[in-house]
Order: structure tokens, then C-alpha cells, then sequence
């Protein structure tokens, strides 16, 4: 705790240091940052602010033949679309081409006029497949959807773990009942028997063994939590199993291992998430090192960071590669039908690229490996690593 | 492979179908809410103020257990009331140097209301702050969990938590019933001009009747993180259904908000356990029914019309 309010302080001067040194890129975000779902853009801003501030520690970065200190311009949107709007114009006035965010559906929808009017690229953390999709072009999906990572998972666990039945539980809001109604189409497009896609919780639900009962009954040999957030997902799982539930648990969104640890302990092992770059069958010694920083600089890892670590190292490489982008934004989605770089958070020859050919008819999305995770006593452990097109 | 799942005993029910199932979630439900709604009736009928920070209080006794059981390692009953003095040294201190000077400087009720909404907003920011946005839990009390054939699943923890929350509620009115502390507090609810007149200090009576307000959220607060866990965005929506309580049961009224919670606690466990399989209507029909009862009954059930 000490250490967050110490990091905050040092962030600023570091900030003020550092712009005194080079010409300064805005990057901005818009996204929630408190309220319930303050996890999910806290860890983007934190992800940002990190490798902002490790880039600016080393000289900067050089885009053409200027180096650039880069500078994070947030704003809470407060999980609210007209909030998400106001934000947005703000980027606008101050100048900003590039913008990391919103974290929702309706958030991302919402910006989609004033970034379009004003210039604006924004990589929001949202699946609604018509932000991506011709005649929008503004917006890149900066995750794996859960349409993209959903039938993976199903598939993977027909296959090895022989699962027939599959039961949907969602909070009662836009992107968990969206993300719930194209799952339950894939899991039946896959095969799988749907005994149950009906049951739903209120977002400040606290006891879940209620709400669970109805679907613990059907005995399904997955229950998967549509678009669960994080501080939902241990009070489900532990609900779950100690109504006796002994079968399977998967979700579409990513989560933290120290939360689901406190949470749910040994009641969530077993428990199938995606994830990112950070388990260490994967991690590169960059992502270890952009960890440690993290660290230093919060107090505390988010483990959700390891899928929102790419999207400002997306925009910064594909500026480098060519740098008329920075104040022309179509110049960016020019580059952004070729582009290729080495992917310096993984082991190996992965790559940054571009990719969305087969879900948007264009490339809109960033390719983040689609990573599935199994949490096994108190940590996660990659289950398998696929691809996105 | 999937592991063979043993045969279901009994009528071949799983928990939670039966009517079993529905009164022991409706019992655990009704205790804890009515906890949290004790504190805020309290503090309204005390100063007639609408405390909208009582849920952030709440989550603040929360991450007080949090640290000192789930983080420190210290017992649990020790963790328990450091949350209980936290919040009512907290409690004592928003009293006496915010809503005391406001409640004297201005007659309206709307400038206690928007100081209370500016404290939760506060107490928003500095649990982001201090505590962080992470979803937060700590280890369980007690293991196991209570299988009665399949007509009844609840765990130990949930029992031992709502024997506790019931165990509260009765010392709680106990106190006010049976100390001078509590009489005088009782004096100040019905008449604060005759209380004075009868020479009851009216300022340090308010300051602990809100610390005690303040102590009751968190002590819900330090009994159910060790079921629910803790984040900081719980604050609003936890007060929204205490007010819905105190509103059911009657505002300022002490067992109104009592069976609030009870009310609440088996709409809640009866509308999840029927309504289920229809979507998530339990709560459009909870708020439908408040409409009409309050269109019937607008003081609630124990309310005075008077106020």
C-alpha cells in the first residue's frame, strides 16, 4: 500500500524528468478505472505507465529520426459510455491520435463518431464484432475475443477431457450476456449438449450459491462463466464446488492468480482462464523484466497485465516502422496490413502482427497469443497456446 | 477424462431446489443484510441522516480484516475488531468534524445528503488508494461444509457467519435496550429537543450513536469477508440495498430494518430458487413489489407516517 502512493509520486517526477529531455508522444487511455470493474482498466493504465516509464528510464523511443519520451494520458471512464465519450474528446483536444481502450462494449461503441471525426486509432478491450468490421476502421481489437478463444477452449477439452455437457452463467450485463449468447452458439455449433444458458446474476451479487443451485443440478461437465470479472470469478467457483460440484470450469477473460489464491485457494484448481505471456514456459526475459518493474513501480502484479501489456507496444512499433503515422492515422492502417515485428514478450519467434481476416474481413486486431491457462495450487500453468487469425 | 461423478443419494435432488435449500439461503441472506442495514437506520434515526457512505464503510472494515487475518496473519477475532474500532474511531471522527458543523450551519436536508455523498466518493478514492483495485479474500474460519441428504448444502462457514450476525443483532439490541447508553440513544431517536431538555448531552450522544452506526458496517464488513471477499467497488451497491431495506422496514426504525433484511434476504433466495430458469428477473420483481408496497405503505412497514 505504502509502496503504491511512493510509486505514484516517483511516476510523476519520473514523468517530469524525463519530458524535460526529448519531445514528448501522447498515448492515451480511456477505460474504467474504479467502481466494481476498476481491475480490469487499472491493469491497462499500470501496463502502460510501466512500460512508458521503463522506455523513458532508457532514452526513449525512437520513431524515424526523433526519440520520443512517452507520456500516458488517462481517463476513468467510469464503466459509464458517456463518460467513454467525454474521455475520447478529451484525447481529441489535446491532440491524441492513438488511444488504448475503452474496456466495454457499449464504452467502445460510444467513441466510435469522435474518434472517427477526430483521427483517432483506439484499441478497446471489447468483442462486439461490428467496431472491427468494414465500414469501421478506426478501431483494433487489442485482445482475443471470446468467440476466437471460446471454441478453442470447448474443443481442447472434447477432445482430452471429454466433455459432452456445457452449462453458461453470466452477470447480468452487456458484454457477459453478449459473450455468454456466442458461446453457447459455439459450443452447439462444436456439438456440445447446452443443458443450461439461462441463469443469470446481478453484477453486485455477493452470495452465488443461490444463483448456482438451479445449474449445479443439471451436473454439467463444464461450466463455463461468461465474461466473468475477477472479483467474481473466486466467489463462483468456490460457490460452486462446495455445492458439490465436481466437474469442469472455464471462462473467456483473464484472470489473477494471487485473487483467485485468496479467493477460492485449492477450490479453484483446475479452473481454465486465458492468459498472456507470463507463465514461465513463455515469458521472454523482457516480460520477466517488464514484471519486476511492475512490481516497483505498483506493489503488486496484475496477472490481467500480461494480455494488456501489447497494445502500447503495438502502437509505438508500427509508428516506428513508419513514422508519418504519428499525426495521420491512415497512414498507420496502411502499415498495419503488412506490418511485422519480433515479439518481445514471449520466448521464441513470435511475432507482432496484425491479424482479423477471418473474424472482421480486415486486419483490426492485434495478434496476442491465445494463451489457456489451468490454475493449479496458486498459479497458472499454460494448458495450450494457439493463433489467431 | 472426467472423473465418474457418485450418484446422487436422497430424492435425487441437488441442493438448493428444495424448500430446505430456499429458507436456509433465505435465513443466511436475511442475517447478513439485516446487519448492514442496522447501522444505517441507526445513523438516520439519530441525526436524519442518509448515510450513502455506509457501504463504503463497510467494504473499509472488510480490508481492515482483510489485512490483519488474511495479510498479517493474526487471529480472526482480533482482525474483527480492529475493523469494529477502526470504523468507530472512523465513524466518530466524520461525526464530530463533518456532518456535526454541516447538521448546525444549515437546516436543509439536502446538504447532509450531498456531504454523504461526497464522504463515499472520498472513501471510494482512498480504498483505491491504500487498499488497490483487486478483488481481495482471506482464509476460511472454519472447513467443511453441512450435506443433509441433498436437501441442504450450506457450508460451515456460512452457518458459523450468520450464527454470528444473528448473535450481533441480539447484543445490539440488547444494548440499546437495556444500557444508558443505548436508552439515551433511543431518547435522542424519538425526540432530540426532549432528550437535550431531559439532559442528554445531545453532541456526544450523536458522535457515538454514528460510531456505533459506523462499527455495525464494520462488523458486517469483518464477518463476511471471509465469505463474499472484499473490493472496493461493492461500497455503492451495498448501500443501495440497505436503503432498500431500511425503506421496506421503515426508516429509522431499529427492527424495522431488521426484518428489511429478512424481507430482502428471502425475496432474494425464493425469487433465485423459482425465478431462475425465466433470466435474471428476481430483482425487477423485488423492486416492482417495493414499488407497490411503498405506493400502499410509504413509511414502510414500521414506520411512523410522521416521520
Amino acid at each position: 500500500m505504502k509502496s503504491a502512493v511512493v510509486a505514484t509520486a516517483l511516476l510523476a517526477l519520473q514523468s517530469t524528468t524525463a519530458l524535460a529531455e526529448n519531445p514528448v508522444l501522447k498515448v492515451g487511455f480511456v477505460g474504467v478505472t474504479s467502481g466494481p470493474a476498476a481491475a480490469w482498466g487499472i491493469s491497462n493504465q499500470r501496463s502502460m505507465e510501466t512500460r512508458a516509464a521503463w522506455i523513458n528510464e532508457t532514452g526513449g523511443y525512437k520513431i524515424g529520426d526523433t526519440t520520443y519520451d512517452i507520456e500516458i494520458v488517462s481517463f476513468d471512464d467510469q464503466k459509464d459510455p458517456k463518460r467513454s465519450i467525454a474521455g475520447m474528446e478529451k484525447m481529441a483536444q489535446e491532440g491524441i491520435h492513438y488511444v488504448v481502450g475503452p474496456n466495454t462494449d457499449d464504452g467502445a461503441e460510444a467513441v466510435r463518431p469522435v474518434a472517427e471525426a477526430n483521427g483517432i486509432m483506439y484499441f478497446p478491450y471489447a468483442f462486439s464484432k461490428s467496431l472491427y468490421t468494414p465500414p469501421a476502421s478506426n478501431a483494433v481489437l487489442a485482445m482475443v475475443a471470446n468467440y476466437q478463444s471460446g471454441p478453442a477452449i470447448y474443443k481442447y477439452l472434447m477432445e482430452n477431457k471429454g466433455v459432452k455437457t456445457v452449462a453458461f452463467v453470466a452477470a447480468n450485463e452487456s458484454d457477459p450476456l453478449s459473450q455468454r449468447d456466442t458461446g453457447v452458439e459455439a459450443a452447439k455449433a462444436l456439438g456440445l449438449e447446452v443443458v443450461s444458458d439461462n441463469v443469470t446474476y446481478q453484477p453486485d451479487t455477493t452470495d452465488f450459491t443461490p444463483v448456482l443451485t438451479p445449474v449445479i443440478r443439471q451436473q454439467p461437465d463444464l461450466l463455463v462463466l461468461s465474461g466473468v470479472s475477477p472479483a467474481h470469478a473466486p466467489q463462483l467457483i468456490r460457490s460452486a464446488r462446495e455445492l458439490g460440484y465436481q466437474g469442469l470450469i472455464s471462462t473467456e477473460t483473464a484472470q489473477d492468480a494471487q485473487v483467485l489464491r485468496e479467493g477460492s485457494g485449492d477450490l479453484a484448481n483446475g479452473f481454465i482462464s486465458v492468459g498472456g505471456a507470463s507463465t514461465p514456459e513463455l515469458a521472454s526475459d523482457m516480460m520477466k523484466e517488464f514484471v519486476d518493474r511492475y512490481v516497483k513501480m505498483f506493489g503488486e502484479y496484475n496477472d490481467e497485465s500480461n494480455t494488456k501489456v501489447y497494445a502500447l507496444e503495438y502502437i509505438l512499433a508500427t509508428l516506428a516502422a513508419n513514422p508519418k503515422a504519428i499525426n495521420d492515422v491512415e497512414e498507420f492502417k496502411k502499415t498495419m496490413d503488412t506490418f511485422e515485428a519480433p515479439n518481445p514478450f514471449m520466448k521464441g519467434d513470435a511475432k507482432l502482427t496484425y491479424v482479423g481476416m477471418t473474424s472482421f474481413g480486415q486486419k483490426r486486431q492485434i495478434a496476442v497469443p491465445l494463451v489457456v491457462n489451468t490454475f493449479e495450487n496458486g498459479e497458472f500453468k499454460t494448458l495450450f497456446v494457439a493463433t489467431v487469425d | 477424462m472426467l472423473t465418474p461423478r457418485a450418484p446422487r443419494p436422497g430424492n435425487g435432488k441437488l441442493a438448493g431446489t428444495s424448500m430446505e435449500q430456499v429458507l436456509a439461503n433465505g435465513i443466511y441472506l436475511g442475517a447478513q443484510y439485516a446487519m448492514i442495514a442496522l447501522g444505517l437506520t441507526l445513523i438516520f434515526a439519530l441525526m436524519n441522516v442518509l448515510n450513502f457512505a455506509h457501504g463504503q464503510m463497510y467494504v473499509i472494515g472488510g480490508f481492515v480484516t482483510y489485512t490483519i487475518y488474511g495479510q498479517l496473519g493474526l487471529p480472526y477475532i482480533v482482525a474483527l475488531l480492529a475493523s469494529c474500532v477502526t470504523l468507530a474511531v472512523l465513524g466518530a471522527l466524520i461525526e464530530r468534524f463533518l456532518f456535526a458543523p454541516v447538521i448546525k450551519g444549515s437546516s436543509r436536508e439536502e446538504s447532509t445528503m450531498l456531504l454523504a455523498a461526497g464522504i463515499a466518493f472520498l472513501l471510494d478514492a482512498l480504498i483505491l488508494l491504500i487498499f488497490g483495485e483487486k478483488q481481495r479474500g482471506v482464509p476460511k474460519i472454519v472447513n467443511g461444509v453441512l450435506n443433509w441428504d441433498f436437501r441442504v448444502i450450506m457450508p460451515y462457514d456460512r452457518i458459523l457467519i450468520c450464527a454470528l450476525a444473528i448473535l450481533s443483532i441480539i447484543a445490539f439490541i440488547s444494548f440499546m435496550h437495556y444500557s444508558k447508553t443505548g436508552r439515551a440513544l433511543r431518547a435522542l431517536a424519538q425526540d432530540r429537543t426532549a432528550a437535550q431538555l431531559m439532559g442528554v448531552d445531545v453532541d456526544r450522544y450523536s458522535t457515538i450513536g454514528f460510531a456505533l452506526g459506523a462499527m455495525l458496517a464494520g462488523l458486517v464488513g469483518g464477518l463476511l469477508v471471509t465469505i463474499t471477499g472484499v473490493n472496493l467497488g461493492m461500497g455503492g451497491p451495498t448501500s443501495v440495498k440497505a436503503f432498500m431495506m431500511v425503506m421496506i422496514g421503515g426508516a429509522g426504525v431499529i427492527s424495522g430494518a431488521i426484518a428489511g433484511g429478512f424481507i430482502l434476504g428471502f425475496m432474494e433466495a425464493i425469487g433465485l430458487a423459482v425465478l431462475s430458469q425465466y433470466g435474471d428477473i428476481t430483482y425487477l420483481v423485488i423492486f416492482v413489489s417495493l414499488m407497490i408496497f411503498l405506493a400502499i405503505r410509504p413509511q414502510g412497514l414500521m414506520g411512523k407516517p410522521w416521520g
